[in-house]
């Protein structure tokens, strides 16, 4: 009975450590979920309220007054997270107004991306990836995220099916009748051809 | 009739004692009870009927470990989907914040369920938080729907909130989840029902044991650009450049859309895990019941063998003792 008591006692502390990463509560905006669990403890007082995906992410730094040297950048796939938090030099995104090049300082931004080539450059070494379409959102604070649907790295693609692929809307292009067939065979080739250009560029 | 009852319960009989000072004990309905020549009051169960619930509940702790099984790997297969899907939602959470306690007109609730049962609690949890986030958003010229994903929480609404149903979803798990298959969803949500606040509700597994019950609200843009002009939380939003489209207004749109099917994609891997591994502790709770409930039966099995012989053994002596003397 003592040797339980002593264990639960040990046990105790590394709970409370352990706790810890599930209760971050932002420093910057904890009075949201403030006012959503008061509001819900005063309609709902039996129940405890649910959690919210604030308390369940790192926070991020705030915008340093000077510029920092390295860009952090988080890419993110729907399956796997590509690049978490690593320090790079600069990102060249396929932006829908162009290849758009950010480096550390950038200003904020909110941006499209069409299909084409993302390139991460670090030191000397350029990884490229072809990144179907998505959002890029560069922080203030140099932190840019990249969220695609579908990125793949470039020897992945086989020139024969793409060329094989960009026929293939193309004709359906010219045979497409309701407007639905026709933005989506448009898709299809803006896709294609920006992986021929990937490819051959 | 007796006799033949007698031997379906395989009792030894000797052959000089007739059945007949015992049958008045004994001739009793279908299922034999047989009272104890004991302390009166006392009755044991034939130990047929022991034997049989038995063998069932042998049988059932077979299945529920079977299950638990089962579930156990297909926890693990959905596992590793969920944990690199994760990351997908917290970019949208960094730029947007995250403002649960937003007051709009138009609310609607998607609660993410299971198709199937016997998984614990965790359905009965999302609906009665949805349940909750229904009150909190009720006022005047406020309406809050519902858009149901899976079979449980649809059972559990509709007895109630049958008028305020918008999406009923089915049969989510027919084919292994995907971006795809949610992406779709996602836009048939969004094309069909009128909102200013998604709140969706799941449960996000922590771990085998901890099922932890979230919401995640997305916002229709022009919630965004509200919310960004009165400062605050989104006070931040307009600082950032837009680049591209021909509006703001659009891409706030289409990143509106993609927020929604990304948050519901990381909310359905969530909840499939959760699912799993609520099932897991649930059959692992009922196969230890079941072993429980089948070491008592054991005893009560044996006392009452043990009782019947014991009373076989008094019949004999006592028929014999008569006999003599």
């Amino acid at each position: 009975m003592l040797r339980r008591a002593s264990m639960l006692l040990a046990r105790r502390p590394i709970l409370a450590a352990r706790a810890r990463p599930f209760s971050t509560d932002l420093p910057a905006a904890p009075s949201a979920d403030a006012t959503f669990t008061e509001a819900w403890t005063k309609v709902i007082p039996n129940m405890d309220p649910p959690k919210t995906p604030l308390s369940f992410m790192q926070p991020r730094p705030p915008t340093p007054s000077s510029i920092p040297s390295k860009l952090t950048v988080n890419f993110v796939l729907p399956y796997a997270s590509e690049l978490a938090t690593k320090e790079v030099d600069m990102v060249i995104v396929p932006a829908t107004t162009g290849q758009m090049g950010v480096l550390p300082g950038h200003v904020a931004t909110i941006a499209e991306l069409k299909p084409g080539v993302l390139s991460v450059h670090e030191g000397s070494e350029v990884t490229k990836y072809f990144v179907s379409s998505g959002f890029v959102f560069i922080h203030a604070n140099s932190f840019a995220d990249i969220i695609a649907v579908e990125a793949v790295p470039l020897d992945r693609l086989d020139v024969n099916l793409v060329q094989k692929g960009l026929a293939e809307f193309t004709s359906k292009l010219s045979s497409a009748t309701t407007d639905l067939e026709k933005a989506e065979a448009q898709i299809g080739i803006d896709v294609h051809s920006a992986l021929n250009s990937a490819l051959t560029g | 009739m007796a006799m033949a009852a007698l031997r379906r319960e395989g009792r030894r009989f000797a052959p000089l004692i007739a059945p007949r000072p015992i049958t008045a004990v004994r001739s009793s309905p279908i299922v034999p009870t047989h009272e104890d020549e004991g302390p009166i009051g006392v009755r044991y169960i034939s130990t047929q009927v022991v034997r049989n619930r038995m063998k069932s509940v042998k049988n059932i702790q077979k299945i529920t470990k079977a299950m638990k099984m089962v579930a156990a790997s297909k926890l693990r297969a959905v596992q590793t989907k969920a944990e690199n899907s994760r990351g997908l939602w917290q970019p949208f959470t960094a730029l947007l914040g995250d403002l649960p306690s937003v007051d709009v007109k138009k609310n609607v609730v998607v609660t993410i369920s299971s198709d199937k049962g016997l998984c614990g609690g965790i359905n009965s949890t999302s609906v009665k938080i949805s349940k909750g986030i229904y009150k909190l958003n009720s006022g005047p010229e406020k309406e809050t729907k519902y858009v149901i994903l899976g079979e449980k929480a649809k059972a559990q609404l509709v007895r109630d909130s049958k008028k305020d149903i918008e999406l009923i979803i089915t049969e989510l798990q027919k084919n292994p989840l995907s971006y795809t298959q949610v992406s779709v969803l996602a836009d048939e949500i969004l094309k069909n029902v009128e909102y200013d606040a998604l709140r969706i509700v799941f449960n996000k597994f922590h771990s085998v044991v901890s099922f932890v019950p979230t919401v995640s609200t997305v916002l229709s843009p022009e919630i965004v650009e509200r919310e960004s002009e009165s400062g605050g939380k989104l006070g931040e939003l307009d600082s950032y450049e837009v680049e591209g489209g021909e509006t703001k207004g659009e891409i706030l749109q289409n990143l509106a859309e993609f927020q929604f099917s990304c948050v519901m994609f990381n909310a359905v891997l969530e909840n499939a895990c959760s699912e799993q591994g609520a099932r897991m502790s649930a059959m692992d709770s009922s196969s230890r019941n079941a072993g429980d409930m089948l070491d008592r039966l054991t005893l009560t099995y044996n006392r009452t063998r043990q009782a019947s012989i014991t009373t076989e053994l008094i019949e004999i002596i006592s028929g014999a003792s008569a006999l003599e003397g």
